[in-house]
C-alpha cells in the first residue's frame, strides 16, 4: 500500500503551538514563510549552503531549508520573530544595528540566529576549526575576530558585510559576558 | 521532489523490520545530505524511516577504553566531546573543518558515513553518472575533474568521497556498528566503502537494509598525538581538494608508530600504508616524511587537471608530521 504523502503536525514555534496540515515535501522554512507567515525567515540558496533560513531548533541553530516540517514535529523552534522580548531588542540584534552588521539586510535574520548560537556554543566550552588546540585541558578559545569568521562561516553576505558582522558579534559577546559578570556579582 | 511518506522510529528493531519491508524506503538523519539530493531528484525514496529519535545519541567509553560513538550522534556533539578532543584531537578538528555550525548541529555520525559524493556531474540530473545512473557513462573523465581521485578510481567513476569525518576514523581502525533484521554485524571502516570498479553505483558493504548504530574507536595511545589538515578553495565552509589526518609517535628522534590518512583523494578515506610502513622506525626527519609520502603516492594516477594533488598531498605529509614532531619534542 502507498504510504501517506502528509500528515497534519504540531509544531512549536517562538513558543506557541501551530498545528497545520503538511505535504512531507515541505521544509521547515517553507512552513513558517507560507503556510505560518513568518517571513523573518529568509529564503536565500534553498540548498544549505547560504545560511539566510537559520534558525533554531531546540535551541540549536539548524538550516529551516534542509530540515523537513515533520521531522521537527516535537521540537522547540525559534525564528527571528521570537528573539526580541516585546519591543526591547535582543543585545545580539541591537549590536547588529548598532555596528551596522548588514547592508541590505536578507542575510540578517539568519546572521542573527546564527549569532545567537555562537555565543552560546563559545560559552559551552565548543572549540572550532579556528581553535589551535582543541584538547579540553587547552579551555575554550577566547571570542577573537578569527574565531568569529570561523563560526559565523555558514551564513554568507552578498553585500559583504562581514567587517562589521564580527564587530557586532564581539561586541554581543562582550555585553554577555558583561552581563553573566553581573548576573553572578 | 517526489512525494514519500515519512514515519519516525523509537527503537532500532522497528526501524530495520519498516525499511526491510519496503525495498524503496531510506533512513533519514539530520538530512543534510539526503533532502538535498532528493529536491534536485538525485534521490526519490517512496518512504523516509526517521531515525533521529533513535536511543543512539550517546558516547561512551568501553570497559576495554574503546570510544562507542552512537550513530545519531550530532557532528556537532562528535567535536565537542571531552573524550573526543583528548584522545583522538584529529577527529575532532576533521568534524570542525567540515559543513559549518548550523549542519553539524544537524548531521549525524550515521549519515556522515553515508553521504554521496559532491561531482557536479553525480548531482547534475540532467546528464549521465555511472554512480547515478549506471551504465550511462562518465563525463567527468573527459570534463570538469580538478578535484576528483588519484587513488582507487576506475574507467567508471573518479568522484571522491566528500568526509572530513571519516578521514580520521580511517586513521584510527574505527569499526561501523551496524544491525539488520537477522541482527547486529560490524565492518571495520577499511572494508565499508566498496572498490569503484565497474559498479560505482554500489558503495558500501553494508547489508540491504541495515542500519548503522555506531562507530567504535579502538583504543589507541598514539591517537591522542594527532592532527587533520584541511586544504580547500576557501578559508571556511568548503569542501577539502586535500586532507590529512596524521597520529605520531616519536621516541629518541625515531618514529615507533604512525597513522596517516588522506581525504578528497579517493572513493573512499584513503589509509596510507604504504607511507605508514616506510616511516616506522625511521628517523623523524623532513626526508623521511617526504620519502614516505612519494612511496604513498606512487601508486597515484592523475587526470589531466588534478596532478596538482600530488605536490599537495606530499606538502601536506611533510607540514603535518614534522608539526607532530616538534609538538611532541616540547
Amino acid at each position: 500500500m502507498a504510504p501517506s504523502t502528509s500528515s497534519v503536525i504540531t509544531l512549536t514555534i517562538n513558543g506557541e503551538k501551530h498545528t497545520l496540515p503538511v505535504d512531507h515535501r515541505t521544509t521547515l522554512l517553507d512552513a513558517l514563510r507560507e503556510q505560518l507567515d513568518l517571513t523573518g525567515t529568509k529564503k536565500g540558496c534553498d540548498q544549505g549552503q547560504c545560511g539566510a533560513c537559520t534558525v533554531l531548533i531546540d535551541d540549536r541553530r539548524a538550516v529551516s531549508c534542509l530540515q523537513l516540517a515533520v521531522a521537527a514535529e516535537g521540537r522547540e523552534v525559534t525564528t527571528i520573530e521570537g528573539v526580541a522580548e516585546g519591543d526591547e531588542l535582543h543585545p545580539v540584534q541591537q549590536a547588529f544595528l548598532d555596528l551596522d552588521g548588514y547592508q541590505c539586510g536578507y542575510c540578517t535574520p539568519g546572521q542573527i540566529c546564527s549569532a545567537l548560537a555562537v555565543l552560546e556554543e563559545h560559552a559551552a566550552g565548543w572549540p572550532s576549526a579556528a581553535t589551535a588546540d582543541v584538547r579540553p585541558e587547552a579551555g575554550p578559545p577566547p571570542l577573537s575576530p578569527d574565531e568569529i569568521r570561523e563560526r559565523m562561516s555558514g551564513n554568507l553576505c552578498r553585500c559583504g558585510a562581514y567587517v562589521s558582522i564580527v564587530q557586532a558579534v564581539a561586541r554581543a559577546a562582550e555585553a554577555r559576558t558583561a552581563g553573566t559578570e553581573e548576573a553572578l556579582a | 521532489m517526489k512525494e514519500f511518506g515519512y514515519q519516525r522510529v523509537l527503537e532500532v528493531s522497528e526501524a530495520v523490520s519498516v525499511l526491510g519491508a519496503d525495498p524503496d524506503a531510506r533512513f533519514l538523519g539530520g538530512g543534510t545530505n539526503l533532502v538535498d539530493l532528493m529536491k534536485t531528484g538525485v534521490e526519490r525514496p517512496a518512504r523516509l524511516v526517521d531515525v533521529r529519535e533513535l536511543p543512539l545519541d550517546h558516547i561512551e567509553v568501553a570497559p576495554d577504553g574503546a570510544l562507542r560513538i552512537g550513530a545519531t550522534v550530532t557532528n556537532s556533539d562528535l567535536a565537542a566531546h571531552p573524550e573526543v578532543r583528548r584522545r583522538y584531537p584529529a577527529l575532532a578538528q576533521a568534524v570542525l573543518a567540515g559543513a559549518s555550525g548550523q549542519l553539524r548541529n544537524m548531521a549525524t555520525v550515521g549519515g556522515n558515513l553515508l553521504q554521496r559524493t559532491r561531482c557536479g556531474y553525480f548531482t547534475d540530473v540532467a546528464g549521465p553518472c555511472n554512480k547515478r545512473l549506471p551504465g550511462s557513462g562518465c563525463p567527468a573523465i573527459e570534463g570538469e575533474h580538478h578535484n576528483h581521485a588519484i587513488f582507487g578510481a576506475s574507467e567508471h567513476c573518479v568522484a571522491t568521497n566528500p568526509s572530513d569525518m571519516g578521514v580520521a576514523l580511517a586513521a584510527f581502525d574505527a569499526v561501523v556498528r551496524y544491525e539488520t533484521a537477522d541482527g547486529p554485524g560490524e565492518l571495520p571502516l577499511a572494508d565499508f566503502y566498496l572498490p569503484v570498479g565497474d559498479t560505482p553505483h554500489l558503495e558500501t558493504a553494508l547489508p540491504s537494509g541495515a542500519l548503522i548504530t555506531g562507530v567504535t574507536l579502538p583504543p589507541a595511545p598514539v591517537a591522542a598525538h594527532s592532527r587533520y589538515r584541511k586544504v580547500r578553495e576557501r578559508a571556511s565552509y568548503a569542501f577539502a581538494i586535500g586532507s590529512i589526518a596524521a597520529a605520531l609517535d616519536v621516541r629518541d628522534g625515531v618514529v615507533q608508530e604512525v597513522r596517516l590518512a588522506l581525504g578528497a583523494v579517493s572513493s573512499r578515506p584513503w589509509r596510507a600504508l604504504a607511507a605508514e610502513r616506510a616511516l616506522t622506525g625511521s628517523p623523524a626527519t623532513g626526508e623521511a616524511f617526504a620519502a614516505a609520502a612519494d612511496a604513498e603516492l606512487a601508486a597515484a594516477e592523475t587526470l589531466p587537471h588534478n596532478g596538482y594533488k600530488v605536490p599537495l598531498m606530499r606538502n601536506l605529509v611533510v607540514a603535518l608530521l614534522t608539526e607532530l614532531t616538534e609538538e611532541a619534542a616540547r
